[in-house]
């Protein structure tokens, strides 16, 4: 099957700080955390699809990284196969993502609501699984770079070098994260849904329709997720083992809190600057893992997350 | 519709509903002796169904009976594989004493991964788990001396009490052996009062408590028990694979020991052993499969005439020779299965079974699931 062991190798920077001689030990850490930020982001922004889905439908949507994955491919398509100017095919790939999650919640996900939770996750690993084999049948197998604006540009600010490839993941993720805030907050749709997640009932006896408003939320964390690949795609190479980086996304959110928005970003934050700082001064093999043993710590601490609430079942 | 008339409390606790039962089991493991003679060809196969078969009981124990579903379940059977090649291969242990040392030692490792599980529910337990067969396996890939790295460790043959068993016949009897003294444990694990506290922590974790069932012991018991098990699997897979590398032990294994449960139907110990016969089998069926299908439809396309026949067998041909189609293949099979028969093959086997024994009489509602959401009623 050829699947790599290490299946999110894609994050690594390219260049190799422990040998960048002839700069302050500042520099270093701040270009380190101005990395970890970026790629924090991008955990983040999967980890908040997650949390999205989570929190209005009680679903665990394993195959939140294969939106992401068939986002980056969406765009990369359009890019290089068709010739389509870049910000126009991330729109399109975009509304295509979040399409796709809609359908996907009112042909198959609606059914399984109310199996245990279990089965759902069952459910959407196996959706991932078919969409992966899907990209390799439909792009195939290779390993592709998607030529954005950003690529291969940067800027030195003192002794960091800032590459605008990170800078344009910070910067979508700030700009993605104030929308959605004022989305749920400000209009009509918003309020809605957020009523629709705290009591389905309610919310239907108000009028609400309740069915729409989870087809759009999947929407938009599809959306979400698909944004994230293309913010990627320059920084990392687009394969379809993309969506395994949904395993540390997941990470992300448990780490915040399963169900809290804010818990997911500053989770995906977390993890990312603790990566690229273990990668850098820790032993060889730390960059992996460092972020799942740091979750176990906060786990075996606060079984919540960070940000969670401790909710117990009515009997 | 045949009942049993129940006189003494032992049928009740028996392994067995009567004495029909225990003939069909005895001939289906008489069956399994003289298979060897009677299919030579595809023991190697079997042989790796019965060394699932372990690995689905394992996590049938801890997800299916005790409700706790563990996305980690192959850094287990790493740890038991390669638990097993040092001790026999390094240190020079008798092979027995080994492989009882790495279900020790995986089951020290169970109770590691269950101690910090026993505050977690649900999905925050299923990526702790996750998260220590990842470091698990980069352990794998970085403690040279003991597991060989990313280059990876040669397994010799199984030498039990003095025999070799480099034969394929010998090794699938002795799966076979594993495989049978592992359902008889399980079997009567389940049926003494510690499975049926398993069972009571997993319809509710609230009511076992208020019955005085002590969570952190059970809980803590179904891993080590579960990782047991999972370390035997590992040191007979070991075997069987005959080369070790880290790459073997990815989260896609876990993921596939859970298709087997979920495939198999969850909560029964018939559905770990259906779902290891599928998960086993199914990689061999596609092969088969790649071989015939396209021939196949050619020959059918082929009525139309020639020229749509050969333009048919190459359309398929390509197509089932796509490398990505075999996980695409298993994922939908588990969406179809959650979808239409969340009680997996022992569930629709019941059905058949029930459907005949009742057979006029036969109700859709027997078996319909009660649906629970967590904040509210229903959705509307």
């Amino acid at each position: 099957m050829g699947t790599p062991w290490r299946v999110d190798a894609g994050l690594t920077p390219r260049y190799n700080l422990r040998t960048s001689k002839g700069r302050g030990v500042l520099d270093t850490v701040l270009q380190l955390v101005l990395n970890g930020l970026a790629v924090g982001c991008i955990y983040g922004l999967v980890a908040l699809g997650f949390v999205l889905i989570y929190k209005a439908t009680e679903l665990v949507n394993f195959a939140q990284g294969d939106f992401m994955m068939l986002g980056a491919f969406t765009t990369y398509m359009f890019v290089v196969w068709y010739g389509v100017g870049y910000w126009a095919a991330f729109a399109l790939a975009v509304a295509i993502v979040g399409l796709f999650g809609a359908a996907l919640d009112s042909t198959i996900l609606r059914r399984v609501l109310g199996q245990p939770q279990f089965a759902v996750v069952m459910l959407t690993i196996g959706l991932g699984a078919i969409f992966r084999s899907f990209a390799s049948i439909t792009w195939g197998s290779e390993i592709y770079t998607l030529p954005t604006p950003f690529s291969a540009k940067a800027t030195r600010v003192g002794g960091v070098t800032v590459s605008h490839e990170y800078v344009s993941i910070i910067v979508g993720t700030v700009v993605l994260c104030a929308v959605l805030f004022v989305f749920f907050r400000r209009t009509r749709v918003g309020v809605a849904m957020q009523a629709a997640s705290q009591n389905q009932l309610a919310a239907y006896y108000m009028g609400i329709p309740v069915k729409r408003m989870f087809s759009l939320i999947w929407a938009i964390s599809a959306g979400v997720a698909a944004i994230a690949g293309v913010l990627l795609a320059p920084v990392s190479l687009i394969d379809i083992n993309l969506g395994f980086i949904g395993l540390k996304a997941f990470a992300a959110a448990v780490l915040g809190g399963f169900g809290s928005i804010p818990g997911a970003l500053v989770g995906g934050i977390t993890i990312g600057l603790i990566e690229l700082l273990s990668g850098a001064y820790l032993p060889h093999g730390f960059k992996d893992v460092a972020a799942y043993v740091v979750l176990l710590l906060v786990l075996a601490i606060r079984p919540q997350g960070m940000f969670g609430t401790v909710g117990r079942k009515k009997v | 519709m045949r009942f049993v008339f129940k006189t003494t409390y032992g049928q009740d606790l028996g392994l067995f509903r009567d004495a029909v039962q225990r003939n069909w089991y005895v001939a289906l493991l008489l069956g399994l002796i003289l298979l060897p003679r009677l299919v030579p060809a595809y023991l190697n196969d079997i042989s790796l169904v019965f060394i699932y078969g372990l690995c689905g009981l394992s996590l049938m124990v801890l997800a299916g009976y005790t409700g706790l579903v563990s996305l980690g379940h192959a850094a287990f059977l790493g740890v038991g594989a390669y638990a097993h090649v040092y001790f026999t291969q390094t240190l020079g242990l008798p092979w027995i004493v080994s492989v009882a040392l790495a279900a020790v030692l995986t089951a020290a490792a169970g109770v590691l991964v269950g101690l910090p599980a026993l505050r977690m529910t649900g999905v925050y337990l299923t990526i702790a788990t996750l998260a220590f067969a990842l470091i698990i396996q980069e352990v794998f890939a970085r403690w040279e001396p003991v597991t060989g790295g990313l280059k990876g460790r040669a397994v010799d043959k199984p030498v039990v009490f003095g025999f070799k068993m480099g034969s394929d016949v010998a090794f699938y009897f002795l799966c076979l052996v594993f495989l049978a003294g592992g359902i008889w444990l399980t079997a009567n694990l389940l049926r003494s009062p510690t499975g049926r506290a398993w069972v009571a922590i997993r319809d509710s974790e609230i009511a076992a408590q208020s019955m005085g069932v002590n969570l952190a012991v059970y809980k803590t018991m179904a891993f080590a028990y579960s990782a047991a098990l999972m370390g035997l699997g590992g040191a007979l897979f070991a075997h069987r694979i005959g080369f070790l590398a880290p790459d073997i032990f990815s989260v896609l294994l876990s993921i596939q020991f859970l298709l087997m449960v979920v495939v198999g139907g969850l909560g029964s110990l018939h559905g770990a052993l259906f779902g290891a016969v599928f998960v086993a089998l199914l990689p061999v069926a596609i092969s088969q499969a790649r071989d015939t299908v396209p021939a196949g439809l050619g020959q059918i396309a082929a009525v139309f005439g020639k020229g749509a026949g050969d333009a048919t067998f190459v359309a398929a041909d390509r197509f089932v020779k796509q490398p990505g189609l075999e996980p695409g293949i298993f994922g939908l099979i588990l969406v179809l299965f959650i979808l239409f028969e969340p009680l997996g093959i022992y569930g629709r086997w019941l059905k058949i079974r029930i459907f005949f024994s009742t057979f006029p009489l036969y109700k859709h509602a027997t078996f319909r699931r009660q649906k629970t959401y967590m904040r509210s009623e229903r959705l509307r």
